[in-house]
């Protein structure tokens, strides 16, 4: 991939989409082939490819004893903490514990905590996830904003994402397993 | 963030959190405190007897009561995609995981320490092994949250870790329990007390790297 450019992911369930951008982030090993960053293994350094990326799961990560500030004060690499609660409209909500937000909310803050991260790659699992329209169309701005500036973006998605100019990779399901039989079993 | 503000920074994230859940973080020393409170109920009042156990009673309760947290000090991590995020801080998983003893330390092992005291006291040791005890408990404590967290990152993801946490912790930290209870014992009838916590000292120097490698390498296993 080069600057600016988005790759989106799309397969059926099981496809492994999700694993890829586990393997893309470093957080785990490839059964087998290389990942390159610039030319260089990333599993030379995992640590320092972390600098890399900034990567969103299926799960929000926060903490629900915390505050929204609290819980992304650790990751701010430099970048205000009020100018990216902005990007998603969270600024009300800076002060309040986490246990408190909708679903919605709790994903727009994870959402956040990858434009603190200020990585060159996105990697983003379902970003859209539990969103409403005025929060899908806000992530469209972000991604646009992070691609203008020379970003690239790997994301999964069942459902379109507001990403224009976009490379498609579908990953094939899963090889078919011949399940006749499994009815004997107890 | 540099490596040292980011270590500092999961540290003050942890110790924010164990305020945030002051029940949770005060389980572990009342549970020292009443597991204490039960000896003197159930061997009889005698004083002498109690002070002959009293080095051996603070140090298991406070091993086993260092154990209570630690089956969470990982596990909630995982559970809420936190492990992820932290491995992906850009530190090496090692100083991860020694953050995280180090806030056990600061949540369990040091609030332990101040409780041994009057549990001490309680039991009737005398003061003039009471430097001895906290001497001992210091590293001692360091030693159960090092040998603790390794062992809780090495058991993250397994099923039923909690139970297999306390069959792999409480061997290892025999070596400190046996010379820690021996250092107070000797202070307590005017022996040498030196080379009991110079051995002690000599466990934790060799914990202290090797605990966060091992526990670095648990949870990179226990993230893919």
């Amino acid at each position: 991939m080069s600057a600016g450019e988005a790759l989106l992911l799309t397969g059926p369930n099981g496809a492994g989409k999700s694993t890829l951008l586990r393997v893309l982030a470093g957080l785990r090993r490839p059964d087998a082939g290389r990942l390159l960053w610039q030319n260089s293994d990333i599993l030379a350094d995992v640590a320092m490819h972390a600098a890399h990326i900034a990567y969103l799961g299926h799960q929000d990560a926060l903490k629900s004893g915390l505050t929204l500030a609290e819980n992304l004060a650790l990751f701010a690499r430099g970048e205000s903490l009020d100018d990216a609660c902005a990007i998603f409209d969270l600024t009300n909500l800076a002060h309040v514990p986490v246990r408190l937000f909708s679903a919605g909310q709790k994903r727009r803050a994870a959402l956040t905590r990858v434009v603190l991260a200020q990585a060159p790659l996105w990697l983003l699992d379902e970003p859209s996830l539990g969103l409403d329209a005025r929060s899908v169309e806000r992530l469209g701005i972000a991604l646009a904003q992070h691609r203008a500036a020379g970003g690239m973006v790997i994301a999964t998605t069942h459902v379109p994402l507001p990403l224009d100019n976009v490379r498609h990779l579908t990953l094939p399901g899963a090889p078919l397993v011949d399940l006749t039989g499994w009815e004997d079993v107890p | 963030m540099s490596a040292g503000s980011l270590f500092a920074a999961i540290v003050a994230r942890d110790l924010r959190l164990a305020l945030r859940h002051g029940a949770d973080t005060l389980g572990a020393v009342l549970f020292f405190i009443l597991a204490g409170a039960l000896f003197p109920l159930a061997l009889g009042p005698s004083p002498e007897l109690l002070r002959r156990m009293a080095p051996g009673v603070i140090w298991v309760c406070a091993l086993l009561a260092a154990l209570l947290p630690l089956d969470r000090l990982f596990g909630s991590e995982l559970e809420d995609g936190s492990l992820d995020q932290l491995l992906l801080l850009g530190l090496p998983p090692s100083l991860v995981a020694l953050a995280k003893m180090t806030a056990h330390w600061f949540t369990t092992g040091l609030p332990l320490l101040v409780a041994s005291a009057p549990m001490a006291m309680m039991l009737g040791l005398p003061f003039s092994a009471l430097p001895v005890l906290m001497a001992g408990l210091i590293p001692g404590t360091i030693v159960l949250s090092l040998v603790g967290g390794m062992a809780a990152s090495i058991v993250l993801g397994a099923r039923r870790g909690g139970v297999l946490l306390p069959l792999l912790v409480l061997p290892l930290v025999t070596p400190a329990l046996i010379f820690g209870a021996a250092a107070v014992d000797a202070a307590r009838t005017g022996l040498p007390f030196a080379p009991d916590l110079e051995l002690l000292m000599a466990f934790l120097i060799g914990a202290l790297p090797l605990c966060p490698l091992a526990g670095g390498m648990g949870l990179r296993a226990a993230a893919e």
